[in-house]
């Protein structure tokens, strides 16, 4: 019988594998940031352990970090003890990190697909959940805590139980408007939030194979939304061309040697997965969040739906609970809903590709008087780059604020949070309580419907500001 | 670590499903650089309501907690669990847990039983009607006993073994140092290294 992906890739890093145990899997990257770390540099300390391989460990400053004045020193005093911290700790353990200001700081997820550091059939960790965005290249990439992220440290392995695999297939075109976050977000309103729990899964398909390499990222991001311990895609020529040149992309022979090996990982005709789940691109629309979890998600043109209708008791309760806690009344129509901020950024939906598309909506209007509206790059060189396309002006001729990189409103450690009772339209991945900011409520939406809501003040789409012709291929270059 | 063999204490029954890592502790509690000192963070946000079920006062010092489905999902934060250990609790007991969350606990000492959530359901009841009842958790025997109330739970024997031996995962892997080295022998050459650092010019 053949192999599936992932267990291509799982086989070619087991360092060992006995009877009644889990496999010990060698980590090829391991990416480190402020918030994860602090506690496990402590116990290398502790115990008097080196960092194994810093050759294969990168650190950067992406939490904590703020948006603006970030040539001087951070104002909150505990943000700043943890960067330091991570600082003191890369300086002593001989760890390569990115510090606010320099060229190569960002969003974890997003600095190491553009240093060419994520390449296909790696095994990359990070203490972050959403490492999955690193499966967009056909690499095992998952979340690990901090006890982990320290054993990472100090062995360059993890012990792992082999988990089950899933295959998601998207088949169909897209319809124009609708991009990979509303692939992402109608997966996971079908399956749950639990739905991928002990899964690796591979996104596959025609819908998955048109996607831009960007487009993909955002998918394998919210894996782990529905509880998926990885997601991934095979690599292909999309995927070689845009790791080419990268600054740590192989070279010459390398590069032939690699690119062989990388054509190699797809999944057998013959694989049999565990699980498989069928999505057709063909009816999907924007979908955007009404709820506090990825899950509780409908189409933008639907309403907010009745707790009622809910079969499971517990989603019921849940249900209750999120109006509640989100201000809505069930039968409100999603277009109806009046926004505070709108937040364009995250590891999710912060690179060029979406400022982009954004830009694309906006130009030409300006951000309704009600509504703020951040935006956020997920690095420092998107940042550059969206400035050297005349993206910022865009922005900011549209009345958006233009930040530096960083996570930002995504999780609100920074100054860049939601007021009590503010209300988000968020290109970010997590709805939860507070995430935003305490008593912020926030709505999952892809770049464009964020940028259609800015201009309208409500949830919309590009369609509603009838520039349409603006989004054709968005996420499908 | 230490070892963990049998723990007898009352229960905290929280009827609540998918409650994540975002919940147990907010962010905005995630800025010490040590292991302790989480437990004001601890369902920061619904602590303040005095109804919350941390606060009522018949559930006062229990070490156990009852979740409802899918605990501990979203964020990887071990904040989570230290949290969870420095305000007193030593086991969780649910139906389904966020995957990263159930290896943290796994690795920082504390147990995660799985029972269905049916039985879910009969220990909140027995709980709500004897909230100062002592529920003992045998991980040896992998029983929850209550004079009235019996189940075994579910855990892997790997976690298990570990949890009995209060064993450090990366001393035991450490013996295994040989094995790592030959792997690194035989990886290939054009996998990616971060150091020496390489850069793209600017533009
Ligand atoms: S952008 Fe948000 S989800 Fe991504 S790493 Fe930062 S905090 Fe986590």
């Amino acid at each position: 019988m053949g192999r599936t992906l992932s267990e291509k890739v799982w086989d070619d890093h087991v360092v060992r594998s006995s009877e009644g145990e889990p496999d010990l899997l060698y980590i090829d990257l391991h990416l480190v940031h402020e918030v994860t770390s602090p506690q496990a540099f402590d116990g290398l300390r502790q115990a008097g352990r080196p960092v194994r391989r810093p050759d294969l460990t990168l650190a950067t400053e992406d939490h904590n970090t703020p948006t603006l004045n970030i040539d001087q020193p951070i104002a909150d005093p505990v943000s700043r003890t943890q960067v330091d911290t991570l600082r003191r700790n890369a300086a002593e353990f001989g760890v390569r990190i990115h510090s606010l200001g320099d060229l190569d700081q960002g969003i974890v997820h997003i600095i190491g697909p553009q240093l060419g550091l994520t390449q296909p059939g790696m095994t990359i960790v990070c203490g972050d959940s959403h490492t999955s965005t690193h499966g967009a290249f056909g690499s095992i990439a998952f979340g690990i805590g901090t006890s982990e992220v320290e054993h990472v440290l100090a062995t360059q392995t993890l012990p792992q139980s082999k988990p089950k695999t899933m295959a998601v297939n998207v088949d169909g075109e897209l319809p124009p408007g609708v991009t990979a976050k509303d692939i992402v977000l109608a997966l996971i309103a079908k399956v749950g939030t639990g739905g991928g729990q002990g899964y690796v899964v591979e996104y596959r398909g025609s819908a998955i194979e048109a996607l831009s390499m960007e487009g993909r990222m955002t998918i394998c991001n919210m894996s782990i939304e529905w509880g998926a311990k990885a997601g991934l895609m095979a690599p292909d020529e999309k995927t070689f061309a845009y790791l080419q040149g990268r600054p740590h992309a192989p070279t010459g022979a390398d590069w032939d040697a690699a690119v062989a090996y990388w054509s190699t990982l797809k999944s057998d005709q013959d694989a049999v997965f565990d699980v498989e789940v069928d999505l057709d691109a063909t009816q999907l629309t924007p979908f955007v969040t009404w709820g506090t979890n990825p899950g509780q998600g409908v189409p933008l043109g639907a309403s907010v739906p009745d707790p009622e209708v809910f079969a499971e008791p517990s989603d019921r309760t849940a249900a209750t609970k999120a109006l509640e806690y989100m201000a809505l009344t069930a039968g409100t129509p999603m277009r109806e809903i009046a926004v505070d901020t709108v937040f364009l950024g995250s590891c999710t939906n912060g690179r060029i590709e979406d400022l982009r598309a954004a830009a694309a909506v906006i130009q030409g209007h300006h951000v309704a008087d009600s509504v703020r509206m951040l935006v956020v790059p997920g690095s420092a060189r998107v940042r550059l780059q969206a400035e050297s396309e005349g993206l910022d002006v865009v922005f900011k001729e549209a009345g958006a604020e233009w930040r530096a990189a960083g996570c930002s409103m995504c999780l609100g450690m920074n100054p860049d949070q939601l007021a009590p009772g503010e209300r988000s339209a968020s290109t970010s991945n997590r709805n939860f309580e507070g995430r935003q900011g305490k008593g912020g409520r926030t709505h999952l939406v892809s770049p464009l419907v964020a940028a259609a809501t800015a201009v309208r003040g409500t949830l919309s789409s590009p369609a509603d500001l009838d520039r349409s012709d603006a989004l054709v291929g968005a996420d499908q270059r | 670590m230490d070892a963990f063999t049998t723990h007898t204490g009352t229960a905290l029954p929280l009827r609540r499903s998918n409650v994540d890592t975002d919940q147990i502790i907010p962010a905005v509690y995630l800025k010490r650089v040590t292991k302790t000192g989480f437990e004001d963070g601890l369902f920061a946000a619904w602590r303040k309501d005095p109804d919350f079920v941390l606060n009522q006062p018949q559930y006062a010092g229990a070490t156990i907690i009852v979740p409802g489905p899918d605990f501990g999902t979203g964020s990887s934060r071990e904040h989570a669990v230290w949290a969870l250990q420095n305000y007193g609790f030593r086991v969780v007991i649910g139906a389904r847990f966020g995957d990263i969350f159930r290896s943290n606990a796994g690795k920082a000492g504390l147990l995660v039983a799985r029972i269905d959530q049916k039985i879910v359901d009969e220990l909140w009841d027995y709980v709500e009607e004897h909230p100062q009842a002592p529920i003992t958790v045998d991980l040896e025997a992998r029983t929850i006993v209550a004079d009235g109330f019996e189940t075994d739970f579910e855990i892997d024997d790997y976690t298990r073994w570990r949890l009995l031996e209060g064993l450090d995962d990366i001393g035991l892997t450490l013996r295994q140092v040989d094995a790592v080295e030959a792997y690194e022998g035989r990886r290939p050459a054009f996998k990616p290294a971060t150091l020496p650092e390489r850069t793209a010019p600017v533009g």
